[in-house]
């Protein structure tokens, strides 16, 4: 029955079109400007200048040095956090759940921009030591040390939510049974729980080093002389001095290839430790006693205070008083009046902009989870591996991709809300549709049948009984993809004109103008957002169960 | 307007791997018909081809006269009941219910007649505005069936409804299932892998065995007359020994390892003296512990299960029978204690020495289809 055209042959064609236009032709663009030369001859000098020129490959160099740093500082952090969190009474846990999440979505070059407010030469708590005390030897926020810091305290709570779910599978069972040979405590932790949640450790690190690799904002801010990757090919692109789109497209080349590679060593070491548990009961939490409970009280709330200390300061000095840039003494709400009359637009485009990219990615991921689930064929599984094409490209590659793409010619969309919209939606697009694939999973496909066998039309089941059936696990999605969209900036940057200025930019632009309260207004009023639809979130599942 | 099903030929492929191959099988209108068999048999796979969720690979489909092969399966007229029911978790037990009347255009008060004639048939109208998860499993059961009966189809499909039931349960819903089925009077095809299921519901019932069905009869002929050894095997239990047929002008006589020759009347005629394997179900001996006549053999064990006493009797040839016994008000046999069978001769069935042919008379295979060809 499966044989002849439907519907969903024309859909499936559809989107091929779709991705074939603004996934497969831009990245067509990038590769033939990568390599050409300035005369449109095929030429490898943009891969020979990177790899001769000590400064090109020192930047390679700086963000892998970054991306395993803070692979390793997430890790370690997020890790035993997850683990005291699972296995023992920790006090008022569903707060600090929040926290954590809160802190995983917040936009990271904020805290970028709060931690030089703290630490920076000016900052808070260097001032105050060398006031107070003199000492002067604070070592430097700027560069490495500070990219490594803001990364790892907004991203360890990544590996904290992807831990916390590996410790649920779980079962109680595996506990008592090493226990009862003899295996407990730290040897338990060891020689047990790790090996079982190692194809987790695996996941969470890709994740984690694929986001340190591609960011955008927190060593353009915090980075000063630190030059990585990410920021060269913005540098190369848009930069005020030399504009080099072939060597833009060069260096975004190499970056495909290397988080490529990243993706797909993980995906070799995670089959090579795959297995699977059937949890009946979860670990249950024990009471942990005397100096034990306080460490593991302290060790949780210390790090979620720190990771969740920008949104703190942000919210503080958005309240504060300015004179010109400077704050002053006393409280106002000026900064809020002045940044809204600033850029008027940066919150109804957040919402019309964010909004209809929601749109979209929902109703394409829908209607390609369904093709890739219940129609397999050689276009759908086509169309299954061009979906997870974005997952490894970098933001500002699918930006500058776009922009070659639709720079001149028939189809003009740069500078446009389009263009915006697209690469919103690029980016949030492989997310949406693997937990769509995941939802569809889970509902038998003799729901589908029952309703066919009733007389019921391929159409009329799709949206009666498949679409309502998968509605409450899509929209928990879209929520937490809502708040991934407003907080884009990478894509975002280098597709905005004045027009399309979103929160995230607004909030970029004042911070790169020193408008340190400008943006701490436009910073709250992100975290508001932020707050509010975690907390619907909440409401939509009945849980703090959250992944990313 | 119940139907006939008439299948000819039926092929059906996964990639290069053939799972049924030229099966044919005609099931009577109004008639409960199962298929029974162990997981991998086909059962389920030709159940779907019936439905129109599998593709078929080749052969004829019909319903009465009228192919279905190409029919869309949303226009076969079928009532289907889902292994896991496959209710719609979203509407109500009503919604589920009318969901197939309403697809059919029935006027609204029709319609809600309908439904609730349904509803009261399966004793679930209190439950008509709840949604499923508050049902449990067995009202879940029966709002599949309503909604499966309530279209009035032409044939009722049931894949394993049963199967995630307790085993109360199942007991119960199987004399609902068949209650309702029979006062509806449609034809109903019904896959199962539990055989005393199969036998306490069906009119007839095909054994399938690797995509090809071993042997269709009612579950008397299938119990009491296997087609072949593995029916025999696979419907109740049953002592599997080696002996040997004599056949000669005296008439024919059965000799086991053990004991004297056991004169069989019933060997169909044409079967000559051959080595041959028997199978005696568990009834189909009596023990004594007087050991003058009979196979002599030892108790070695027993379990107490109620109506029934079952013996494991250790022969002298080593083998090891089980016996059942109603059980008595005496002693139970012990251990240790020295017995001797006697046979029911006329229960107990024989088969050639590959199992393939039952070498006695009386047995009723509807297997063998006449008109092969339906034009």
């Amino acid at each position: 029955m499966f044989r002849k055209l439907d519907v969903w042959s024309f859909l499936s064609l559809f989107i091929i079109i779709l991705y074939t236009l603004f996934l497969v032709y831009p990245l067509f663009q990038i590769l033939s400007n990568a390599f050409s030369d300035l005369d449109g001859a095929f030429s490898l000098m943009w891969f020979d200048r990177f790899f001769s020129q000590r400064y090109y490959l020192q930047t390679l160099l700086n963000s892998f040095s970054v991306t395993f740093w803070v692979t390793i500082v997430t890790m370690v952090l997020g890790y035993p956090l997850a683990y005291f969190y699972n296995m023992y009474e920790i006090r008022f846990k569903g707060f600090l759940q929040v926290v954590i999440i809160l802190c995983a979505m917040s936009a990271p070059f904020v805290g970028a921009y709060a931690w030089i407010q703290l630490l920076g030469r000016a900052g808070i708590i260097t001032s105050f030591l060398r006031d107070t005390t003199g000492f002067n030897a604070m070592p430097t926020i700027y560069g490495f040390n500070g990219i490594v810091l803001v990364l790892s305290l907004q991203l360890f709570p990544l590996v904290f939510l992807y831990i916390s779910g590996a410790l649920k599978k779980i079962d109680n069972s595996l506990i008592e049974a090493s226990a009862n040979l003899g295996v407990s405590g730290i040897r338990r932790f060891f020689r047990v729980i790790i090996p079982l949640t190692m194809p987790t450790v695996f996941a969470a690190a890709l994740l984690v080093s694929m986001r340190a690799f591609s960011d955008f904002g927190t060593p353009v801010l915090i980075g000063e002389g630190y030059r990585v990757f990410t920021v060269e090919i913005y540098n190369q692109f848009l930069g005020e001095t030399g504009r080099n789109y072939n060597f833009a497209a060069a260096i975004s080349v190499i970056a495909i290839v290397i988080t490529s590679s990243i993706f797909l060593a993980q995906k070799i070491l995670s089959d090579k430790f795959s297995f699977t548990m059937n949890s009946v009961n979860s670990i249950e939490r024990k009471k942990a006693k005397g100096l034990f409970n306080v460490g593991i009280h302290v060790y949780s709330y210390g790090i979620v205070f720190l990771a969740y200390l920008p949104q703190i300061l942000i919210f503080y000095q958005s309240f504060q008083r300015t004179s010109g840039k400077i704050f002053i003494p006393g409280f106002s709400l000026d900064s809020y009046r002045t940044a809204f009359q600033r850029l008027p637009r940066a919150i109804p485009n957040t919402f019309y902009i964010g909004g209809i990219a929601l749109l979209i990615t929902i109703i394409i991921a829908v209607f390609i989870a369904y093709l890739v689930v219940r129609r397999k064929n050689v276009v759908n599984t086509t169309i299954d591996t061009l979906s997870m094409i974005p997952f490894i490209i970098p933001g500002a590659v699918v930006a500058i991709g776009l922009i070659m793409g639709f720079n001149t010619g028939i189809l003009v969309l740069t500078g446009t809300v389009t263009i915006m919209v697209i690469g919103l939606v690029i980016r949030r697009i492989p997310y949406t549709i693997r937990s769509s694939i995941a939802i569809l999973q889970q509902i038998p496909i003799t729901i589908e049948e029952a309703a066919i066998s009733l007389g019921a039309g391929k159409m009329k089941t799709f949206f009666q009984i498949t679409i309502p059936m998968m509605a409450s696990g899509v929209i928990a999605g879209a929520i937490l993809s809502w708040v991934t969209i407003i907080t884009e900036l990478a894509t975002a940057i280098i597709l905005f004109n004045v027009r399309s200025t979103t929160l995230t930019l607004a909030i970029y632009t004042f911070v790169i103008r020193g408008s340190y309260g400008l943006a701490a207004a436009m910073a709250t009023v992100l975290s508001a957002l932020t707050v509010i639809s975690l907390l619907i979130y909440m409401r939509v599942t009945k849980s703090g169960e959250i992944t990313l | 307007m119940s139907v006939n099903i008439k299948i000819r030929n039926a092929i059906k492929r996964y990639g290069a791997n053939t799972v049924i191959s030229g099966l044919s099988l005609d099931i009577k209108e109004g008639e409960f018909f199962t298929l029974l068999g162990p997981s991998g048999c086909g059962k389920t796979t030709l159940l779907r081809m019936i439905a129109g969720f599998n593709t078929i690979e080749g052969g004829d489909f019909y319903f009465n006269e009228n192919r279905i092969n190409d029919l869309d399966p949303a226009k076969r007229n079928i009532g289907m009941v889902f292994q896991n029911y496959a209710i719609f978790p979203h509407l109500t037990v009503f919604k589920n219910v009318s969901f197939g009347l309403k697809n059919r255009k029935y006027e609204k008060q029709q319609l809600t007649e309908q439904t609730l004639k349904f509803l009261e048939l399966m004793q679930i109208e209190a439950y008509k505005d709840r949604l499923p998860e508050f049902l449990s499993g067995g009202q879940q059961q029966r709002v599949a069936l309503a909604r499966a009966l309530v279209i009035q189809p032409a044939v009722l499909l049931m894949d394993e409804p049963l199967s995630n039931l307790d085993a109360k349960l199942r007991v119960e819903m199987r004399t609902v299932i068949k209650d309702i089925q029979m006062n509806v009077g449609i034809t109903t095809v019904y896959v199962t892998h539990d055989q005393e299921e199969a036998m306490a519901i069906s009119d007839r019932i095909a054994i399938m065995k690797e995509g090809v069905i071993q042997h269709i009869g009612s579950p008397k002929d299938i119990y009491q007359r296997p087609a072949n050894l593995f029916v025999a095997q696979f419907i109740g239990s049953t002592n599997v020994v080696n002996g040997r047929l004599n056949v000669d002008s005296n008439g024919a006589f059965l000799q086991l390892q053990e004991g004297v020759p056991i004169p069989l009347s019933n060997v169909a005629s044409g079967v000559g003296s051959q080595d041959v394997i028997v199978s005696i179900r568990p009834e189909e001996m009596e023990i004594s512990t007087d050991t003058q006549s009979g196979i002599d053999g030892v108790v070695e064990n027993y379990q107490f299960l109620g109506l029934n006493t079952i013996y494991f009797i250790r022969m002298f040839g080593n083998r090891r029978l089980e016996i059942v016994q109603e059980s008595t008000i005496d002693n139970i046999i012990q251990p240790g204690t020295k017995v001797s069978l006697h046979l029911k001769s006329e229960k107990i069935n024989v088969f050639n020495t590959d199992g393939s042919v039952n070498l006695l008379n009386g047995v009723n295979n509807d297997l063998h289809i006449e008109d092969t060809h339906v034009s």
